[in-house]
This record gives C-alpha cells, sequence and structure tokens, in this order.
C-alpha cells in the first residue's frame, strides 16, 4: 500500500511499489487525463507535478512518491481555469489534444518557477515535451500570454 | 463479398455525390428518435461533453436526414461519421450544415456516431472530410431549413415563399415561430431525390457561419485532461494484455513458449498464441495481466521461440536496391493516363537531356497515442471494439474474418484519436485485441501496445527512390519529362481492389504516385508507379499524412530547380513559364476550375510574401520555393512554400529561420482550423525534411523510440507566415497539403545558399557536409 495525496485527496494505493507513477494514476485511482507516449520520459505527455517540480510520471515509481502531494492536470485548477488553461483555449493551441495535459502541466510548473521566462526560455523548457500535430507555435505564444496574465495578476493584486 | 462492396465504395470516395446519394434518408417523417446502441462504457462521442456522453432528444425529434436532428428544445445534433484526431472535423462539418439550416450556433452539438452500415464508408483519410461533406450536409441542412418554413407557412396559410428563417425561427414579416415550436407540433415532409437536389443554396454572401471565426467544440476538454481517447477506455471486469512481436511483421510463426518465468509475476494470468482465421498477425502472442505492468512485466520474463519470415534479414538498403532494379526494368509498373504518356519521341528529338534521381528513407508515424484496443463481446452477443480508428469500413471485414461473426455482430464505438496521421487508417492493431477476447470467451480484454512495439509494427511511410528526366530542345524548351516512382504500395497491400489501371493495363497505387501528374505543360509526360514487393512483404506499407505526395513533389520540386539550373533561368519564372491552364492543365468545374493558373497564383504570392528573389541575405544563406497541388490532381489544393534557410558550413547544420506557406483550399470552412491544419502540416514537412527518418535492418525499423527517432521539436520551429486566396470555390483538403513543399523549398535553399544539391531525405548535417565537401 503506497499512500500519497493527489490532487488534495489522500488516497492508498495497493499496487506494487515498482509499479510506474503514470499507471498507478490512470488505472488505479483513474485518472486518465495524463496521457502515455513514450514510457521513457522523453516526450513529455505524462507530465505532472510532485511536490510541485514537473515530473515524468512514466519513469517515476510509485514507491518513490510515499507521502508526496501530487499534481496532475485534473487537479491544477478547480475551474479548469489556471492562466496556462485558459491560454491554452484563448490560442486554440489543441489538435488531437493528447500530449496537451503534459504541456500545460509543464508550462504551469515553468511559470512558478520562472514567472516571467524569456523566449529561449521558454523553447529550453518546453522542447522536452513532443506533440506530434507539431501544435509549437501556438504553444510558446499561450506561454507568453499565461505569464502576461500572471504578470498582469500580480501587478494587480 | 463484404469486402468488394467496401471497394466499389471506396472508388466512389473521390467522389461526393455518390457519398450524397447513398448518405440521405428521403423520408422525412418526424419519428422518435432511437438513436445509437446501448452503451456499456463511455466513449468520447461527444467532445463537448464532459464525459463524452453525446445529449439526448428532447420529445419527438425531427430528423430530416441521417446526418442530424432537431428535438423539441430547438437543440441540433449534427452526426459525424469522421475521426477526430486534431482537424476539429466535426465543428466545421457542424457549420457547413447549421449555415444552410439557419439556426444559431449555440444549439448545434455534435456527435461522432459508432459503426453502423446505414454511414456508408467511415474513412478519415485523403483530407477528403470537408470536400466530401460540403455538398451533403450543405443539402442535407437546406432540406430541414426548407421543411421548417413550409411547416410554418401552412400554419399560417401563407405562401412558404414570403417565409424566411434565421437563428432557428421562421418569419413571413407578420408571424414568427421557432423550429422548437415547429418540431414540438410534429412535422411530415418528403422529398424525392429530384427535389432534394433541386434545393436551393445560399450564396458565399449569405454563408452566416462558414468562413468565420470559431471556437471548435474539442478545444475546451482537450485542456482540462476530459477528452476521452481510446486508451482511456474501461470497460468492467477487463483484463490488460501486451503483445509480444514476432520477428517479422509478416510469416512468422511460434514454435514454443515458455512461461515458466512468469509464473511468479503478481497478476500475471495467461499467454495466448493468436490463432487468426484472418491472417492480419501471423506468429503474435498476447501476455495477459491483471494490471498493464503485470501483462508487461510478465512478457518480459517469457520466451518465444519463433520461426522467423522470409524478410527475416532484410534491410533498407535491400528495398533501395530493388526499387533501382524495378526503375531500370521499363517493363515493370503502371504507366498513369496523363496527356501523352509515350516520351520516345520527345527524348529521341532531345537536343540536351536531364536527369536525376531522388530517394527518401523509411518515416515513422510516431503518433502520440500509441496503439491499443479494448475488446469484448456484450450481452447481445455483439463484439465491440473500443478503439479509435481512421477507417473503419476497410477493418470491420477483416475484424469479421477474424472473429468469426457477421458484421452486423460487430461494432466500433468512437474515441478521441491521439493523434492519426494516417496511421490508424491501418486498424490491424484492433485484430490481436479482438482475437485475444474471442480466445476467452468474449471477456474484456485491453491491448496495449508499449511504444517500442507500436514502433517495431508501424505501417511506415516506405522508402522510395525515383528517376526524373526531362528532353529539351536546341531553343532550350521543355519538350518532354519522365517520372518513375518505386515504393511499398499502401493501397496495394491494404485494400487492392481500389487500384485503377494505367494505360498499360497495369494496375497502380494513386497514393504512391499522386503528385508526380503534375499541373506543369512539359510536353510528352510520362509517370510510371512501380509496387516494389520487398517493401511490401518486409512491412505495412502506410498512408503517412500526404503520402506519396510528400515523396514525389521532393523529387518534382527539386527536380524543376535543376532543370531551370540547366537552362539558365530562375526557378520562379521557369515554374510559372510552365503551369499553364489549356489543355490537360485546364482544370474542370468544380474541383480543379482555374487548373494550373491558381498553382501560378499561390506560387505568385508566396514568392511575393517571402521576397523570394529580392530579399538581401547574409551569406550562406537564402530562401528556397516549390509549389504543389496538395493530395491529387481529382481534388487540388494549390499550395506554395518559401523557406529561408542558413547553412553553417562547419558543422553541415541547416538552421530554417522562416516559412512562408500559400493556400488555395476554395471557400475557406473554418478559418482557424483551417491555419492550425496549415501549420502542423508544413512543419510534418519540416520534420521529414530534416530530423526524421530511420532504417530497415534485419528486417524491422532501426530506431524504436525518441531515443534514436528525432521529430521536430519547439526549439528548431521556424517562424510561419500562412496566407489563403479568398475563394467561393469549392472547399478542399487542408490536413496534408502544407506537408508536401517544405522538404523540396529547403533543398532548393540549401543549394543556393551554398552550392550543393541534396537528393535524399532526410537532409542530416553529415550529408551537408560530405556535399560539401565532395
Amino acid at each position: 500500500m503506497v499512500n500519497l495525496k493527489i490532487n488534495g485527496r489522500e488516497v492508498s494505493v495497493d499496487a506494487d511499489p515498482a509499479t510506474p507513477l503514470l499507471w498507478a494514476i490512470r488505472d488505479e485511482i483513474g485518472l486518465t487525463g495524463t496521457k502515455f507516449g513514450c514510457g521513457i520520459g522523453m516526450c513529455g505527455a505524462c507530465t505532472v507535478h510532485v511536490g510541485g517540480q514537473a515530473t515524468r510520471s512514466c519513469i517515476t515509481m510509485l514507491g518513490d512518491v510515499e507521502g508526496t502531494e501530487i499534481t496532475t492536470i485534473e487537479g491544477l485548477d478547480a475551474d479548469d481555469n489556471h492562466p496556462v488553461q485558459e491560454a491554452w483555449r484563448n490560442l486554440r493551441v489543441p489538435q488531437c489534444g493528447y500530449c496537451q495535459s503534459g504541456q500545460i502541466m509543464q508550462a504551469a510548473a515553468l511559470l512558478t518557477d520562472i514567472p516571467d521566462p524569456s523566449d529561449d526560455d521558454i523553447d529550453a523548457v518546453m522542447t522536452g515535451n513532443l506533440c506530434r500535430c507539431m501544435t509549437y507555435p501556438r504553444i510558446r505564444s499561450a506561454v507568453r500570454e499565461a505569464a502576461s496574465a500572471n504578470r498582469g495578476q500580480t501587478q494587480n493584486g | 463479398m463484404a469486402k468488394n462492396k467496401i471497394m466499389s465504395r471506396l472508388g466512389g470516395a473521390g467522389k461526393a455525390t455518390a457519398l450524397s446519394r447513398r448518405g440521405f434518408l428521403i423520408s422525412m417523417t418526424a419519428a422518435g428518435v432511437a438513436f445509437g446502441f446501448p452503451r456499456s462504457s463511455y466513449a468520447a462521442m461527444d467532445p463537448q461533453a464532459a464525459d463524452g456522453v453525446p445529449i439526448t432528444a428532447v420529445g419527438d425529434a425531427f430528423e430530416p436526414t441521417m446526418w442530424y436532428w432537431i428535438d423539441t428544445e430547438g437543440r441540433v445534433n449534427v452526426n459525424i461519421i469522421r475521426a477526430e484526431m486534431g482537424q476539429h472535423v466535426g465543428t466545421a462539418i457542424a457549420r457547413i450544415l447549421a449555415d444552410e439550416l439557419e439556426v444559431s450556433w449555440d444549439d448545434v452539438r455534435i456527435t461522432h456516431v459508432d459503426t453502423d452500415e446505414k454511414w456508408g464508408t467511415m474513412v478519415t483519410g485523403g483530407s477528403w472530410s470537408i470536400w466530401q461533406s460540403w455538398p451533403v450536409y450543405r443539402q442535407a441542412g437546406a432540406a430541414g431549413c426548407t421543411a421548417l418554413i413550409e411547416a410554418a407557412a401552412t400554419q399560417w396559410g401563407v405562401d412558404a415563399s414570403t417565409c424566411t428563417a434565421r437563428d432557428g425561427t421562421v418569419t413571413d414579416g407578420t408571424n414568427s415561430i421557432t423550429y422548437a415550436e415547429l418540431v414540438k407540433a410534429g412535422i411530415s415532409r418528403s422529398f424525392t431525390e429530384d427535389e432534394l437536389a433541386a434545393l436551393p443554396l445560399k450564396p458565399h454572401s449569405e454563408l452566416r457561419l462558414v468562413g468565420k471565426d470559431v471556437t471548435a467544440l474539442d478545444i475546451a476538454n482537450k485542456t482540462n485532461g476530459k477528452a476521452i481517447y481510446g486508451l482511456d477506455a474501461k470497460i468492467d471486469g477487463m483484463v490488460y494484455g501486451v503483445p509480444l512481436m514476432p520477428p517479422t511483421r509478416l510469416g512468422s510463426q511460434v514454435l514454443s513458449i515458455d512461461d515458466s518465468g512468469a509464473k511468479d509475476v503478481k497478476g500475471y494470468l495467461q499467454t495466448l498464441t493468436l490463432d487468426d482465421p484472418s491472417g492480419t498477425v501471423p506468429g503474435w502472442v498476447v501476455v495477459l495481466g491483471e494490471t498493464l505492468m503485470a501483462a508487461k512485466w510478465a512478457s518480459q520474463q517469457i520466451n518465444v521461440e519463433w520461426n522467423a519470415g522470409e524478410t527475416a534479414g532484410v534491410s533498407e538498403a535491400d528495398i533501395q536496391a530493388k526499387s533501382r532494379e524495378l526503375i531500370a526494368d521499363a517493363s515493370t509498373g503502371a504507366i498513369l493516363p496523363t496527356e501523352t504518356p509515350d516520351t520516345t519521341q520527345a527524348f529521341k528529338d532531345a537536343a540536351d537531356t536531364l536527369e536525376a534521381e531522388y530517394s527518401t528513407a523509411t518515416v515513422l508515424h510516431f503518433q502520440m497515442e500509441p496503439l491499443n484496443a479494448t475488446v469484448f463481446q456484450n450481452a447481445d452477443g455483439v463484439w465491440e471494439i473500443h478503439s479509435g480508428n481512421q477507417w473503419q469500413s476497410l477493418i470491420l471485414p477483416t475484424l469479421s474474418a477474424a472473429l468469426e461473426e457477421a458484421p452486423d455482430k460487430i461494432i466500433m464505438r468512437s474515441y478521441m484519436l491521439g493523434g492519426g496521421f494516417g496511421r490508424r487508417l491501418n486498424g490491424d492493431y484492433t485484430i490481436p485485441a479482438a482475437l485475444a477476447s474471442k480466445q476467452l470467451g468474449g471477456k474484456p480484454v485491453k491491448l496495449v501496445f508499449m511504444r517500442e512495439d507500436d514502433v517495431q509494427f508501424d505501417s511506415v511511410r516506405s522508402p522510395s527512390v525515383q528517376k526524373l528526366r526531362m528532353a529539351f530542345d536546341g531553343d532550350k524548351q521543355v519538350i518532354g519529362m519522365e517520372h518513375h516512382a518505386a515504393a511499398g504500395w499502401p493501397t496495394g497491400v491494404m485494400a487492392p481492389s481500389f487500384l485503377p489501371k494505367g494505360v498499360n493495363d497495369q494496375p497502380y497505387d494513386v497514393f504512391a504516385i499522386d503528385g508526380a501528374d503534375h499541373w506543369y505543360s512539359v510536353g510528352a509526360h510520362q509517370v510510371r508507379a512501380i509496387e516494389n514487393e520487398l517493401a511490401n512483404q518486409t512491412f505495412r506499407p502506410g498512408w503517412l499524412r500526404s503520402v506519396g505526395p510528400g515523396w514525389t513533389n521532393f523529387a518534382v520540386e527539386s527536380f524543376m530547380d535543376e532543370a531551370a539550373a540547366k537552362i539558365g533561368v530562375d526557378p520562379l519564372e521557369f515554374r510559372l513559364n510552365h503551369l499553364i491552364a489549356e489543355g490537360y492543365n485546364a482544370g474542370t468545374v468544380p474541383d480543379s476550375v482555374g487548373g494550373a493558373s491558381r498553382q501560378a497564383a499561390v506560387l505568385e504570392r508566396v514568392a511575393k510574401m517571402s521576397g523570394y528573389g529580392t530579399a538581401d541575405l547574409p551569406a550562406d544563406t537564402a530562401i528556397g520555393i516549390a509549389t504543389t497541388f496538395g493530395q491529387s490532381r481529382q481534388m487540388p489544393t494549390w499550395t506554395a512554400g518559401a523557406v529561408q534557410v542558413h547553412v553553417d558550413r562547419e558543422t553541415g547544420t541547416v538552421e530554417v529561420q522562416k516559412m512562408w506557406l500559400a493556400f488555395d483550399c476554395g471557400t475557406v470552412v473554418d478559418p482557424d482550423g483551417a491555419r492550425a491544419q496549415c501549420e502542423g502540416a508544413a512543419l510534418w514537412g519540416l520534420s521529414m525534411a530534416l530530423y526524421e527518418g530511420t532504417e530497415f535492418e534485419d528486417g524491422n525499423v532501426r530506431d524504436l523510440n525518441l531515443g534514436g527517432y528525432t521529430p521536430l521539436r519547439m526549439i528548431d520551429t521556424p517562424e510561419m507566415e500562412i496566407e489563403f486566396i479568398d475563394s467561393t470555390e469549392v472547399p478542399v483538403g487542408l490536413g496534408e497539403p502544407g506537408t508536401t513543399v517544405i522538404a523540396p523549398a529547403i533543398a532548393n535553399a540549401i543549394q543556393s545558399a551554398v552550392g550543393v544539391r541534396l537528393r535524399h531525405l532526410p537532409m542530416r548535417p553529415d550529408d551537408v557536409l560530405a556535399a560539401l565537401k565532395a
């Protein structure tokens, strides 16, 4: 039994501790917004936050996240209105959408770490997330827009 | 028999009118709609709904045709037979219908339907969806609007011609009534086919939704994790399976299985040697577990001994050598019905000739969602296939053969596709899931391909070899051209009865040669399509975004630059001189009206946008151009691209600095969706030009995951400018055309920048360096 907190909820997962966190989230906990892409941590579709850090859940063992706080796309914002999600909708980023949970989780973590990223920062961080529909130009613009929205909030509040 | 039926339908795939005739239910009697099937689990049928479950009609709905209904609350549900894989196709199609029906967009919902005979051919490919749907859904919308107006006029005792409809309300200036009220009152109306054909359609000036900006209905749920893909399918009591792949895609045979090492893996259930009456997955083994990882871990402890198929030693070099051998033999292949296919005299008379060979490496789909399918037999004895798929009508007969069940005992449920790009046109991945479930007596089995398994038996873009020749007279005028292309044939393997015959009575795969039959006037023009059987035996050749035009145009458009250089003419001028809308290249109403002149127009547009020929650029930097007609002469999407590159002479690195594209796709239905498709397609073109490519080694592709396979990422994504020509012509496809111009434009730019000509894709830094040193 592995205990952890996911999207603010305490859960006990009855699975082999060597199970990749990805499959525990998807098949045991039942949150399917986090996706399987490559299984080797190189596409980013499985990105979640572990202790606030963007983490590739496909290469993270369940046993290694005992006692941590995990956030998935479903828990990023109660109303699905995180500035990154808003920017993604405004710029109509998704095509097939399959990689976008991971893209959004990666972008949200990026903006927590670097609230005002340069274009190079965005490219350097987001280039780890593959998008086969090639929505890269819109992802780039959406991260910029979300960063601006964040700055606006800070200045206003 | 079922297969022939499907093929004859596919033969009509290029003719939207056939779909229209087949598609209409003529009766327009109001009836309670028993829509769809009892669902044993949810599926992503309505991408706007959080649970994917489509709306159900309130009251007795009015169902003028099978394509939609209107309920007593005035809500319109539009049935979409196309797969949603990123094109926002349901939104675009629903807007075509809603425009003619004269309803408010806020009242429109969409349903991606499950398979049913009544839908006709279910295929999503070829960039056909909008082109084929345009006449069908317009007519369907107009029929409903006419019926509703007539019902209102009858109620009021006025002439229908005095009434108009807008936003779901009919008025005659004095009275007004909503569609909801009309439906509640009950409508009975039927049209003959002639009446349907005679229904007036709105002129472009009155279109209120088509061509206007909209946020696609599937966007929101793709930003919050709620969109439901095949991999998210969940059936009570299901077990998980992973495949163990035989050494060759075809012809392998299981000799023995030893699973003793897996007995200790917790959750391991059993290992199945698939018994496949359809012959789709010979020698495949499925390992079952209570969880996916139990199946996976167990599979790593199982020893299978196979008798490998004949292609176990085949390499990329073998396949390409075979193509060269076939090209050299003039008796092979099919000669396409171009205007003057006999080039003998032209080359005999030639004062000078040009010849070049182009080749392309194997390319993977690597769609983000690995292949998967969940299958079981439901309480009614119907086999349910839960999986994202692009060509249900093609795989259903195979599923029928594999399951040994009648086609009406099999249904494919619709899900969102985590990328298609043509991979899911070949539904072979559903077969092992179906067979495993069958061997368990119909128990639900969720089969998941790990990425390496997905890639190993991908339906790859075949490697290709092409030889092009051009004949010039004494005045340096072009008097003849030949294009010989050899590759694996996707349609030849998967749907052979669909192949048309050439002028020499030999069959050919249009998808492996489209593009070579270009719109340039070049005098005698021979196009020869050659099937590489070694490729066909080694792998299942795939339709991959733009298919043949992805490689034929690399050859044609590189060769046009080479030909221009040979006679000392600017490449832009050379192309424009030969894009003449006369005779064979004049175009025909409605799909290719304007012919070559429209291709010339997009080329001129992109030249202007990019500053081609006039921009002042630094050393080793240049702009290259290319133009194509998208996917086929039958449905030309006039396309032009320009790419600016800088070449690093030390490292051979090609830096793509900017790309410009211009399209004439006729009427643009969903402007932002259109732009998104063109952005993605162009970047696919870039990815395949410089970054993607693998090779066959010992019968299988060398690169099985992202360690060795390196598609485009954000850091290499250039700035892009995309423009559409204003047009009111028939809308044609945009999913693929952008792909076709980028590789040749880059090759042409590299040549202009540093003076070397690259004739193989992908163009890697090592290739650039080698050419520079040669």
